[in-house]
């Protein structure tokens, strides 16, 4: 496929130009014109008011000799981390149980060491099978023979839809099997749907540093691979007497040239668990200046939260990078969300938008923060926050 | 030692702004850029070529557009160049991406490659890992540090969502960093000019010899469907009355909630 602007009729008003996301239009001699960075989203095509731009099939396109329908079943790779299974499993068997459902097919989690126990809680947490590849090679992570294992899997037995956390794990050899097992892989996806028509994975993730939304197909792919963040899908209902079947997989023949020498774990004194905090308060660009985080914190302490913020604190060097709430930080999800002095890109929306309560204090009122936030004030931060501090001080003796 | 730098010219994100009449992007003025990771990456290039000998080797796969990209690299100290460059590779996903740069790379030919951990355009984190995969080479995603270097291993710390891992790997191997790694130094005066008079070579899909179904749109297995704005949740309840009347709303809110 490929997009084609019709010269004759292009009047040169350049309504397509702002359309494209990718910046692949521009102007020759007065007419519209394609280039590179075309990524065929057909973005441009409705905006046309000359109805110049239209899609065309190369006559020659590749068509993999690939039979889609020997494919079936929904996959959730379950992740572990020094023996126990990452919240972002459950997540997934969450949104892996709606799929398999509305595919008519099987839920099965995917579970690299760790012990039967471990692989008990995913069936309560609503899978229908779990393959369990018990190993001393799965004890660190290393991408080979994860990926070796994945993929001896998925060759063996035809997932029609894998799903992983687009954790440090997940985000590291996913790829590479997706890479040898030639398929699509979508990355972060915030939203998963099954297209009613023709049965494939609607994939949404946020696109171009976080300031749209894409959805992504793999019609002629199989698996449908992609990955999501945690705290964005919900857990489905546990059963504690749920049933299931627990799979072995043997796991012999893999191979590993990576050596993991020590596995630190940060502690508490540096450690700031964002993802499970209940309340935050973040600074933004707004603040103007690394003090005010003494500000945010203040306030933070004063009412159990911690602290966040926003992309472009972080890369003013205001604060460390695992404070950054967003697209490129972390996903959360408290129940009450404190923005103070962030514009809301939406690349930091992504990441805090399913918050219960957003509150947003911003000098202008046109911030997109608004657009979410329950509550919003609208003024100089450096005035609303001593006052807030004062009157919570007061409010609790 | 060879050392590769894979980079990516991307625009600078953080600068791109939404039309809220249009809801379309405002591309206006937003400048190309190296993907700021990608920096860090030719960074630890220089770092590792100034401890062990050798060559550092920038490429990137892009529009002619992209040369200036490399002309960057140089200015920082890079030793070659190249742009894989093709309209064959337009409409390139991840897969065919990766594809694209192993080809090359196998042309080249490397000891280490280094990635920045993804670009900001994209936001995947896949390239990287999925080139290793191809090379059927080791590869180790987020470093943070590397601790040692020998002409036939490496030693780092790759991080993790709860901490570090540090990891041993024979060459050739694949990393991919993060910005905590280094402080990137600015170009000299001398690397500037050097870049300046530069010819940039180029390699097409025919120099890598790299096959037509598994390049472009063609090799891409993923198809964008379409691309939407995002929506608001639009329930807001603006806060009425003085500032101080605001603020006593909200406190009493948060102790509703049992914040206070």
């Amino acid at each position: 496929m490929r997009i084609v602007i019709d010269a004759e009729k292009c009047t040169g008003c350049e309504a397509c130009i702002s359309s494209c996301p990718f910046g692949a239009i521009e102007m020759k001699d007065g007419k519209a014109v394609i280039n590179d960075f075309c990524s065929v989203c057909k973005s441009c095509i409705d905006v046309c008011p000359a109805g110049a731009i239209s899609e065309v099939a190369d006559g020659d396109a590749f068509t993999p000799d690939m039979d889609l329908s020997h494919y079936k079943d929904v996959w959730i790779f379950a992740e572990q981390r020094h023996g126990k299974i990452a919240g972002v499993a459950y997540e997934l068997l969450g949104i892996g149980r709606q799929l398999a459902d509305e595919r008519k097919s099987a839920l099965c989690a995917v579970l690299f060491g760790a012990d039967e126990h471990e692989a008990q809680e995913l069936i309560r947490w609503g899978a229908d099978k779990v393959y369990h590849a018990k190993d001393a090679i799965f004890d660190a992570f290393n991408d080979e023979p994860y990926s070796q294992m994945m993929i001896r899997l998925i060759e063996e037995h035809k997932p029609e839809i894998v799903l992983a956390g687009a954790t440090a794990i997940g985000r590291s050899f996913i790829p590479r099997v997706a890479g040898r097992i030639k398929t699509g892989l979508t990355a972060d996806c915030t939203q998963l749907q099954i297209d009613p028509e023709s049965g494939n994975l609607m994939q949404i993730r946020p696109a171009f540093g976080g300031n749209i939304m894409a959805t992504i197909l793999c019609p002629n792919y199989r698996p449908q691979m992609a990955t999501v963040r945690p705290r964005v899908m919900k857990r489905g209902e546990y059963d504690a007497v749920r049933t299931g079947e627990i799979i072995p997989v043997k796991t012999d023949g893999l191979t590993c040239r990576t050596k993991v020498l020590s596995s630190v774990c940060e502690d508490g004194t540096c450690k700031i668990n964002l993802q499970d905090a209940e309340i935050i308060v973040s600074g933004g660009r707004g603040l103007g200046d690394p003090k005010g985080f003494e500000l945010i914190r203040e306030l933070a302490e004063l009412i159990g939260g911690v602290v966040g913020s926003s992309r472009a604190a972080v890369d003013e060097g205001w604060i460390p990078y695992r404070h950054q709430v967003g697209q490129t930080g972390k996903t959360v999800c408290p129940k009450v969300y404190i923005a103070c002095g962030i514009s809301g890109a939406v690349q930091h929306l992504v990441g805090m938008s399913s918050s219960d309560i957003i509150i947003a204090i911003n000098k202008n009122p046109d911030a997109p923060i608004f657009n979410v936030a329950t509550y919003g004030i609208v003024g100089d931060l450096y005035e609303v926050l001593p006052m807030l501090i004062k009157k919570i001080k007061e409010a609790k003796g | 030692m060879q050392i590769v730098v894979c980079i990516k010219q991307v625009p600078d994100t953080a600068e791109v702004r939404i039309n809220p009449e249009t809801n379309t992007l405002i591309r206006e003025g937003v400048p190309s850029i190296i993907n700021p990771y990608d920096v860090h990456a030719i960074e630890a290039a220089l770092q590792i070529r100034e401890q062990t000998g050798g060559k550092v080797i920038v490429i990137t796969m892009g529009p002619p557009q992209a040369e200036e990209a490399l002309r960057e690299a140089i200015a920082m100290g890079a030793d070659d160049v190249r742009l894989i460059s093709d309209r064959m590779f337009a409409g390139s996903d991840t897969w065919a991406t990766s594809y694209t740069l192993f080809k090359a790379i196998q042309k080249i030919g490397a000891d280490i490659i280094l990635c920045g951990k993804q670009a900001i355009d994209g936001d995947t984190a896949q390239v990287g890992p999925n080139i290793a995969e191809y090379l059927n080479i080791p590869h180790i995603a987020y470093i943070k540090k590397i601790e040692d270097v020998t002409g036939t291993s490496m030693r780092v710390q790759r991080l993790m969502d709860d901490g570090y891992d540090v990891i041993e790997t024979p060459l050739p191997v694949l990393l991919t960093v993060v910005k905590e790694l280094n402080v990137p130094r600015l170009p000299s005066l001398k690397g500037k000019m050097a870049a300046k008079k530069a010819v940039i070579p180029r390699m097409t899909a025919q120099d890598i010899e790299a096959e037509e179904q598994n390049v472009g749109l063609k090799g891409s297995p993923t198809q964008v469907k379409n691309i939407f704005a995002p929506q608001a949740k639009g329930d807001r309840k603006v806060l009425e009355g003085s500032l101080e009347q605001q603020v006593d709303t909200l406190v009493a809110e948060l102790r509703r909630l049992q914040c206070v």
